[in-house]
């Protein structure tokens, strides 16, 4: 017996090894339901070997990040200046475009309000070095140099300003994993943004990103952007994600997977963001910046329009610097006010006046609901003696001609709802800088559809 | 090309100072991770895989290669998301091997570390699919083409790491 176990010890051993991996295999392999956590014995080996690791990849990595930062800060500075000119270029086209989009980011939050939607903002990131990866195929995680000393846990949001990169997992001292949207174990929420297809985005075997088992359906083509849909949980809605770059069939049955360029450089990443906090309200950063957005495209407008040095321009009415609303009338005299050296587009003034023209309507904010325009002029002009001339008061009713009920502008109706469905906007009562006229009415939809009125109003620039 | 063993000398134990032990295996975990970031091409290469071997086959213990090939592995596949084990039965079987197969062989020559390694590259691999697709239920890629690629990297860059290993060979 002796000489059995004395002649045959290797492969004793080698046997008494995998047995024990094996069976330590098993009870570490769970159904897929359950949680995918570790426990204690594998959770601390795997913080050894990773403090074990990450020590010198931290000083590896910093080390080549000081090298390059000193070629790329000191040495490599040509046709910055140039860069810099065609950066500022690019900035004041962005705040135009930033105009429109805060538009309509006010209107999808009030649409949002209205249907009960919650939405997910980002309130806090936390900035990290990717300092290693597995180092192997099998498995895409990737290692950051922030961990719950940062304030970072489990199933947190990674992206990049690209688009996202997956989501922590293991999480250490000062290193956490992160398992990459490419790896087969991942899951994401996501929607097709021109489809509006909904689905699941898994890794596959070669470590690609694929939204898989979805019907099949033709309007998928490639090159249409994906971002995640916020329905996981992790994903705060409308990151990107990649684009689809082509249909696949699924190979266990009639559904097709849509295989996508992730957003984000996975294989060239170097920093990334966790994100450690989200909530439902707007931060207030991002409210500010959106009230500030049509302020800022209205006074680089103003700087562009050739009707700024208009010599033919109407002339400014002393006191009439406020909201840029022209209060007076026709009647009013003309009187050049020469104090302002720029004075800012003005439209021109309505050639026959009426109780529809923007200068007789009292302002919106005094407007009563459920009352009509002409109505409302009355009771709310008398508090406002100004703005409204002495001839528009008069008329309690609205004419009895027939042809002008049709091309009712009721623009000036739609803010008196408007600073109850969103009162954080800051803009309405600021104003202080003079403006175009064009008054700041970002929900006309909410008039009834038969009032809209089919022709523009007369507050249009010529 | 001699392969098998045809003096004392060759079917010597060498030995090393017990820091290269230690530090070899951390080393190549940590290269592993570091260079797979920057260079994705870095993926194929094993080092770890690559130190087990060379273990193997100069120590020529079957026993402690087992180990020794256990305590890496599982210390990879630490890195990973995976169970532990998956890397560490592999490399435990590879050590083996590789010891087992250092008595008999002459492993001084780089041809023959050439083969032996392309061979342990593609014997890691089939363990690895083995576990994973019939053990583990998980879906694994396989492309034979690749497979042979890796092994044969790994091979060339295992006789290049081997002969730097060499180096540090404590004389006697």
């Amino acid at each position: 017996m002796e000489s059995f176990f004395s002649r045959n010890r290797n492969a004793l051993v080698l046997i008494t090894v995998l047995l024990a991996q094996v069976v330590g295999l098993a009870t570490q392999v769970r159904s897929p339901g359950t949680s995918p956590s570790d426990k204690g014995g594998v959770r601390l080996i795997r913080a050894w070997v990773v403090g074990l690791v990450s020590p010198p990849e931290r000083v590896l990595h910093s080390g080549g990040l000081g090298v390059r930062g000193v070629w790329t800060n000191y040495l490599d500075l040509i046709h910055v200046r140039q860069q810099n000119k065609n950066l500022q270029a690019e900035l004041d086209a962005l705040r135009l475009e930033e105009a429109g989009l805060a538009e309509d980011a006010r209107q999808g939050q009030r649409l949002q309000a209205l249907l009960g939607f919650r939405e997910k903002y980002i309130y806090k990131t936390v900035a990290a070095q990717v300092i290693g990866t597995s180092g192997t195929e099998q498995s895409h995680v990737l290692f950051i140099d922030k961990g719950l000393k940062d304030g970072i846990t489990a199933d947190m949001a990674v992206i990049t300003p690209d688009g996202i990169v997956g989501k922590t997992r293991d999480v250490f001292e000062h290193t956490s994993q992160v398992l990459e949207i490419s790896d087969e174990t991942s899951g994401a929420g996501v929607i097709m943004v021109n489809t509006r297809i909904q689905g699941v985005l898994h890794g596959n075997s070669w470590g690609q990103p694929q939204i898989v088992n979805l019907s099949p359906d033709d309007r998928i083509k490639a090159g249409e952007p994906v971002v995640t849909s916020g329905g996981d949980s992790i994903y705060p809605r409308g990151l990107a994600v990649g684009t689809v770059e082509k249909v696949v069939p699924d190979p266990e049955g009639t559904l097709v997977n849509v295989l996508l360029k992730p957003a984000a450089n996975l294989e060239k990443l170097e920093e990334v963001l966790v994100i450690t906090n989200a909530g439902d309200q707007m931060p207030a950063g991002m409210q500010q910046d959106l009230s500030d957005a049509q302020q800022r495209a209205s006074e680089i407008l103003a700087e562009r329009l050739p009707s700024r040095a208009d010599p033919n321009a109407p002339p400014v009415v002393a006191g009439q610097t406020g909201t840029g609303q022209v209060s007076g009338s026709a009647q009013t005299p003309p009187k050049l006010d020469n104090a302002l050296p720029t004075p800012p587009p003005k439209p021109p003034l309505p050639i026959h006046p009426d109780r529809y023209s923007s200068t007789s309507v009292a302002p919106a904010d005094e407007m009563v609901p459920g009352t009509a325009a002409g109505s409302a002029a009355a009771p709310a002009g008398a508090g406002t003696p100004q703005p409204t001339p002495p001839a528009e008061k008069k008329k309690p009713a609205p004419p009895p001609t027939g042809t002008e009920p049709k091309a009712v502008p009721k623009k000036p109706a739609a803010p008196v709802s408007e600073p109850q469905q969103a009162p954080p906007e800051q803009t309405a009562p600021q104003a202080p800088k003079p403006k175009p006229t064009e008054p700041q009415l970002p929900a006309p939809q909410q008039t009834p559809p038969t009032t809209t009125p089919p022709a523009t109003t007369p507050q249009g620039r010529s | 090309m001699p392969l098998m063993a045809s003096s004392r000398h060759e079917v010597g134990t060498r030995s090393y100072p017990f820091l290269i032990y230690v530090l070899t295996p951390v080393l190549a975990l940590g290269l592993q991770s570091l260079l797979s970031l920057h260079f994705t091409f870095f993926d194929v290469i094993d080092l770890p895989l690559l130190v087990t071997i060379y273990y193997g086959i100069t120590k020529r213990e079957p026993m402690s290669a087992t180990v020794v090939g256990a305590a890496i592995g599982i210390a990879q596949d630490a890195l990973t998301h995976h169970a532990l084990g998956i890397f560490g039965i592999a490399k435990s079987v590879v050590g083996y091997i590789a010891a087992s197969l250092g008595v008999r062989v002459d492993t001084e020559n780089h041809g023959t570390r050439l083969m032996l390694t392309f061979a342990f590259t593609l014997v890691q691999t089939a363990v690895l699919f083995l576990l994973q697709r019939h053990m583990l239920g998980q879906p694994v890629a396989w492309h034979w083409v690749h497979e042979l690629i890796k092994a044969a990297v790994n091979a060339l860059v295992g006789v290049v790491l081997f002969a730097l290993l060499d180096q540090t060979r404590r004389r006697e």
